[in-house]
């Protein structure tokens, strides 16, 4: 079997490709935004709109359905965005009851459908995990013009993405329209699911659009080679995915595209430089402090140099809590700091640092102001 | 009571904001004259930071209007330059100083356009301003809270708008940042530039502010800090948990 032989071959990595490259630049933004669960909810949203419109239209042709699933999943957002905004469910729980319930109405559907005595909705299941082998040269091009379309605007509107991901309401403050430009950014979103949902299917399609952005944030430091790295692993594992597949009998393509981006995922989150956690270990393993308890630690160290001949006095909770932002877990990080040996409990219950603490509170300061002027 | 000072750069009127009925804000009246230092005091949930991201249209009030040099704050987007509370940044995110700062100017260079060597050169310039020039490229991951607060300063220089409005800029930066910091404000001033500053260190307020807003969800009062920073108003705002630090404070007057 040869690449550049193989019609369906072929077929079937061109359109993981353009899948892979989509949903890894689009996802990006999404991974860095923290809007992670959101992919996964829109995708899963998309299944009732597939069957629904399989049921009105009586077509499978790619383009009717991947309508049907855009607009289901972006119904889906406008459900989550009507939910945090009408009552007091948080974030996540609102995409995990939009996920759960859109999902279950679809399998709902598909199970009708399936009872139904005409054969014409034969593979419609196939969009729970994908089906790559059923890929047809216009649902290659449907898919490529989508995707296509979709990347053109990222790069239109590139700038203005950028300041939307990184801080919104300062963009606010410049003047851009930041809740159409929230819109179109999750609707871009949106289009890089339903280009996959064929391929990967609803289940395994929230895997392309966190892990792609989530693995070359380890290899970059800014975001337009965070972008294209992303685009070039989804690109890469589309299509070695593919060929695996087709190489391998009854290995399915979209659970393999998906197991070869997590192996990526695990490299970079391991190896890569700066970030990976195999250099971070060899490089910072002997500090004591995480970021977030350097402030607490900070606090404490300047409270008790107030008692110079008395450094191990105790501090109450209260008085670090007022030097704190109002929401900071303070008993918490002093609990953390006195796991590390770095702040101790005082017999009148109280807080201080030990010397150990002292000595890595100085250095902080040192740190800071040596590097800050 | 403010002297010599008829125009105003900011003005406020009936503002009120809820978060889920609950009224964060009542009924604010506050008028900023232009040209000048102002500090917003007030303890933990107070509204100072809701205040100010109301003027600026980021959240949208139950009630009240604000004007921009006596135009609706609508028809006049572009004149504020925002710096926001740094803890708010998620400071992962992937990208440098130079790019940060450059975002300062992408309310100007217009849709679907790039920034180019112009818009770095304003940058480059505002890095100097806040002694940052040799850490354009540095990623922001890698600052400082205190390089951090610099950063975000400078790409609100490159605003180059009339008004600034600062988020606590001395929440958890070291002395010398803090210094550089007022250094730049009292230029802006010199400038005619008008600051708004949500503030948290009464200590400081004589000496880095001419005017003080005291905010505990209503207006406690607001004017020249010679005539409203006083111990019965700092009473009235924080409710007489304050003080030592209200006396040591109004004492420098």
């Amino acid at each position: 079997m040869d690449f550049f032989a193989d019609y369906t071959l072929r077929l079937v990595a061109i359109g993981s490709a353009v899948l892979g490259a989509t949903s890894g630049a689009l996802g990006s933004f999404a991974y860095l935004r923290r809007q992670s669960l959101l992919g996964d909810a829109v995708s899963h949203a998309a299944l009732p709109g597939i069957v629904l419109a399989f049921m009105l239209t009586g077509s499978k042709v790619p383009l009717v359905l991947m309508v049907g699933a855009g607009l289901a999943g972006w119904v889906g957002t406008l459900a989550v965005q009507l939910i945090i905004r009408r009552s007091r469910v948080p974030y996540d729980s609102a995409l995990g009851i939009v996920l759960a319930v859109f999902f279950g109405f679809g399998l709902v559907l598909l199970t009708y459908i399936q009872k139904l005595p005409n054969a014409a909705q034969a593979g419609l299941e196939s969009f729970l995990f994908g089906q790559a082998a059923s890929l047809l040269k216009r649902d290659v091009v449907t898919m490529a013009v989508l995707g296509a379309t979709a990347l053109v605007v990222l790069i239109l509107l590139w700038k203005e993405f950028k300041v939307l991901s990184f801080d919104p309401d300062f963009a606010a403050s410049l003047g851009l329209p930041v809740r159409r430009l929230d819109g179109v950014l999750t609707l871009l979103l949106v289009v890089a699911i339903i280009i996959g949902l064929q391929t990967v299917g609803v289940v395994l399609m929230s895997a392309m659009i966190v892990a792609p952005g989530a693995a070359a944030r380890q290899w970059s430091r800014r975001l337009a080679p965070m972008v294209l790295i992303a685009a070039a692993i989804g690109i890469f594992s589309g299509v070695t995915g593919s060929i695996l597949s087709s190489y391998v009998p009854r290995l399915p393509t979209g659970p393999t595209i998906v197991l070869v981006l997590s192996a990526i995922f695990l490299v970079s989150l391991f190896m890569a430089p700066n970030r990976g956690l195999l250099w971070r270990t060899l490089r910072f393993g002997g500090l004591r402090t995480a970021p977030d308890l350097d402030p607490v630690l900070m606090h404490l160290f300047a409270l008790s140099r107030q008692h110079p001949d008395d450094p191990e006095h105790g501090h109450s909770v209260a008085v670090i809590q007022t030097m704190s932002p109002p929401d900071d877990k303070v008993v918490a990080a002093l609990e953390r700091l006195a796991d590390r040996g770095l702040a101790q409990r005082t017999v009148d219950g109280g807080w201080a640092p030990t010397p150990i603490g002292r000595r890595e509170a100085q250095r902080i300061l040192d740190r800071e102001t040596g590097a800050g002027s | 009571m403010y002297e010599g000072k008829n125009e105003w750069a900011l003005e406020v009127e009936d503002l009120t904001v809820a978060y889920a009925d609950k009224p964060v804000l009542w009924d604010i009246d506050l008028r900023v004259p232009k040209g000048v230092k102002m500090a917003i005091i007030g303890p933990n949930g107070a509204g100072k930071s809701t205040l100010v991201k109301a003027a600026m249209g980021l959240i949208k009030p139950v009630a009240g209007e604000v004007r921009i040099f006596g135009e609706p704050r609508e028809s006049s987007e572009g004149q504020i330059a925002y710096v926001p509370q740094r803890s708010t940044l998620s400071w992962d995110f992937p990208t440098d100083v130079i790019d940060v700062v450059t975002m300062g100017t992408y309310g100007r260079v217009g849709w679907f356009r790039r920034s180019g060597a112009v818009e770095k050169a304003e940058a480059m310039a505002a890095l100097e301003q806040v002694e940052m020039t040799n850490f354009a490229r540095r990623p922001i991951a890698a600052l400082s809270g205190g390089q951090q607060q610099r950063v975000l300063l400078a790409r609100a220089l490159v605003q180059g708008a009339p008004i600034y409005i600062l988020d606590e800029p001395f929440q958890g930066v070291d002395a010398p940042t803090e210094r550089a910091i007022i250094e730049v404000l009292n230029g802006l001033a010199d400038q005619g530039k008008t600051i708004v500053v949500v503030h948290h260190d009464l200590q400081t307020i004589p000496e880095y502010f001419d005017a003080v807003l005291l905010l505990n969800v209503r207006a406690i009062d607001s004017g020249p800090v010679a005539e409203v920073f006083t111990e019965e108003n700092l009473r009235l705002t924080f409710g007489g948990r304050v003080g030592v630090l209200a006396a040591s404070g109004a004492d420098q007057l």
